[in-house]
């Protein structure tokens, strides 16, 4: 925990006015003839918790792997702070790492682990036993000391990887992938976790993940990235309501597209159906678009100002909702509704919803 | 299963160590000066020719010193290149170089200690490259003997040390820069420490493999003994197979202790 003692290892940071942490200028990363990542440009402000979000192959662990020195950039730059790094080794950069597979030293008992790069930068004995078991206390592993990683489970041994890396206060603590061995309720359980450990020590997280629900519940903005570029970059609130691309719709949750045409009177006609009300910025009248509603926001009744009529055809019980699927002249939708419900299969419905449910995805052309 | 592993464990047990046992008991027998006959009754005269007797206590030595300095000269020749194949070379290179080292291995080994005899003599071509320098090889000796031992048993310190250090994931070595290891301390710190038991494992062919060399010596060393050639000549010209016994026992305790060492090392785990 945080002491007035220790504070002074873990500097709340204002989040304004110092450079960003991390800043990538152009960052491009060829293997051979397959491009990885394609002129990169972001910036991650200083005590974010920050995820780069997508599919595997999108370039993501590229990314990270360029921050942490273990590839070198085909072109661009890469800052941390003010200090260009571009082409220093992992071990002149003041980053660490939470490996994929953890990376423990089989061959090291957790403290010493966990003391190997203090060890390294002949930190006082006595300091690193202390700096040691603090950070074994953060993440909630006192007493674990002697123990060998092959003795610890997964989740202890996720956490050892954590205090491996926090305990050198690295300007950026870098995270590729760190819960993807663990079972759903650990990881569940690890994600709100990482996020409490990153409130607590305030150093600025760059996550790597392909799980939407993981990055959504953990970070403060998200990359979405695919095909070595940034398709979206915001707050988890504003990805999942405001997606701007199809890719991103699609990525984060379930979403439904209706295809329609920009009208004069700032509205949208969709494609089989009548005019639809967006509450969100359009292009000129007459371009071509897709317009988005999620499923949780669609009600079947005529209750919102968009309304569309049609058949059900599927009906399943999910658990935290039931999930529709609803045939209309403007294409499928799939609803999920917060109770039982009371459409059958075959029944007529109206499926409805609001202007400001809806976002608004320019057709690719 | 039982019928299965009768046979084999039949043909270890009784057989192999049946025969060492008979070896051992042999070792406390005697030989009557005067009939030349094995005397079966027990003492440790045999052990004490040998202890006392200088010619076997350098002969011991020796054989000692030499798979001693042998293993360590393996060792350290061994271990760029087995970390070169591990780590480093492509796949293609790779496989190239895994069989450039089992290659010599299909080769008889007394064709390559009779290929060594030639390069080492005296008008040589080991001379003849050394001579615009003003140097000269180093002749049969003890010298020839390191030089063609280390030669022979090379491969079986690459191969294991090869495979132990493949197994040593990328992650680990990245860890360690990551946590500002530069290569010296990662090598230090990681990569010896995890590779050590392979290391150890390879050891054990190269020391017991120069231990019971009897042949290499007669070719290489110009009359410098081994342990096996005095057990030859004893069981041969001499036919003094208690003496030659007792000294059969001596290389078997220092692999024992050696093994012992090695099995703490954990060097039976990355065989």
């Amino acid at each position: 925990m945080i002491t007035a003692e220790n504070a002074a290892h873990f500097p709340r940071v204002s989040k304004s006015p110092e450079p960003p942490d991390v800043r990538l200028q152009g960052v491009t990363k060829r293997f051979e003839d397959v491009l990885a990542v394609d002129e990169l440009t972001l910036e991650i402000p200083r005590g974010s918790f920050f995820a780069l979000l997508g599919p595997s192959g999108c370039g993501k662990t590229t990314t990270l792997r360029m921050i942490g020195g273990f590839e070198d950039p085909s072109e661009g730059r890469i800052l941390l702070g003010d200090h260009d790094v571009t082409g220093l080794p992992s071990y002149k950069r003041d980053v660490n790492t939470v490996f994929q597979s953890y990376a423990l030293f089989p061959h090291l008992d957790v403290f010493e682990n966990v003391a190997f790069g203090l060890k390294r930068r002949k930190v006082a004995k006595a300091e690193i036993a202390k700096r040691a078991r603090e950070m074994l206390a953060i993440v909630g592993l006192e007493g674990m000391d002697r123990r060998k990683p092959r003795q610890l489970s997964g989740g202890q041994q996720q956490r050892v990887a954590l205090a491996r890396a926090l305990v050198n206060h690295p300007r950026v603590l870098l995270l590729d992938e760190p819960l993807g061995a663990l079972d759903l309720k650990l990881r569940k359980q690890m994600q709100l976790e990482l996020k409490r450990i990153q409130h607590e020590v305030g150093i600025t997280f760059v996550h790597v993940t392909h799980d939407q629900e993981e990055a959504m519940t953990m970070a403060d903005s998200i990359a979405v990235m695919s095909r070595g570029r940034i398709e979206q970059l915001g707050g988890p609130t504003e990805l999942y309501e405001r997606p701007r691309t199809a890719f991103v719709a699609g990525f984060l949750g379930v979403s439904n597209l209706l295809g329609g045409t920009v009208t004069t009177s700032g509205a949208v006609r969709v494609d089989g159906t009548g005019e639809i009300r967006v509450d969100a910025p359009l292009p000129p009248a007459g371009t071509r678009v897709q317009v988005g509603v999620r499923p949780e926001k669609l009600r079947l009744d005529d209750s919102a100002a968009n309304s569309v009529s049609g058949t059900v055809v599927e009906r399943a019980y999910i658990g935290v909702a039931t999930q529709y699927v609803v045939d209309t002249p403007a294409g499928r939708l799939t609803v999920f509704v917060q109770s039982s419900g009371t459409a059958a299969e075959g029944d007529a419905v109206r499926v409805s919803w609001d202007p400001e449910s809806t976002f608004v995805l320019e057709e690719a052309s | 299963m039982s019928a299965l592993l009768a046979a084999p464990l039949g043909w270890l047990g009784v057989a192999y160590l049946g025969s060492l046992a008979v070896l051992f008991v042999a070792a406390f027998w005697r030989l009557d000066p005067f009939t030349a006959e094995v005397i079966r009754d027990y003492s440790f005269s045999n052990f004490r020719t040998l202890w006392e007797g200088e010619v076997y206590r350098d002969i011991a030595l020796r054989t000692i010193g030499i798979a001693a300095l042998v293993t360590v000269i393996d060792a350290v020749v061994a271990f760029p290149i087995a970390f070169y194949m591990a780590k480093v070379a492509s796949p293609r290179a790779k496989a190239l170089l895994v069989v450039a080292v089992l290659m010599p291995l299909w080769a008889s080994y007394l064709v390559k200690i009779y290929a060594w005899r030639i390069i080492l003599q005296e008008n040589g071509p080991l001379n003849w490259l050394l001579e615009p320098f003003g140097a000269s090889g180093p002749g049969f000796g003890n010298v020839a003997g390191v030089i063609v031992f280390s030669y022979l048993w090379l491969p079986y310190m690459i191969l294991p040390l090869y495979a132990g250090l493949e197994r040593i994931p990328d992650s680990l070595l990245e860890a360690s820069s990551d946590l500002g290891g530069k290569a010296g301390r990662t090598f230090r710190r990681v990569i010896l420490p995890l590779a050590f038991p392979a290391l150890v494992a390879g050891s054990i062919f190269t020391f017991s493999l120069t231990l019971g060399d009897y042949i290499a010596p007669q070719i290489v060393m110009a009359g410098n003994q081994f342990i096996g050639n005095v057990v030859y000549t004893n069981v041969g010209v001499a036919n003094n197979l208690p003496l030659a016994a007792a000294f059969a026992t001596v290389p078997i305790a220092v692999m024992v202790v050696y093994l012992l060492l090695a099995r703490r090392a954990g060097a039976f785990e990355s065989l």
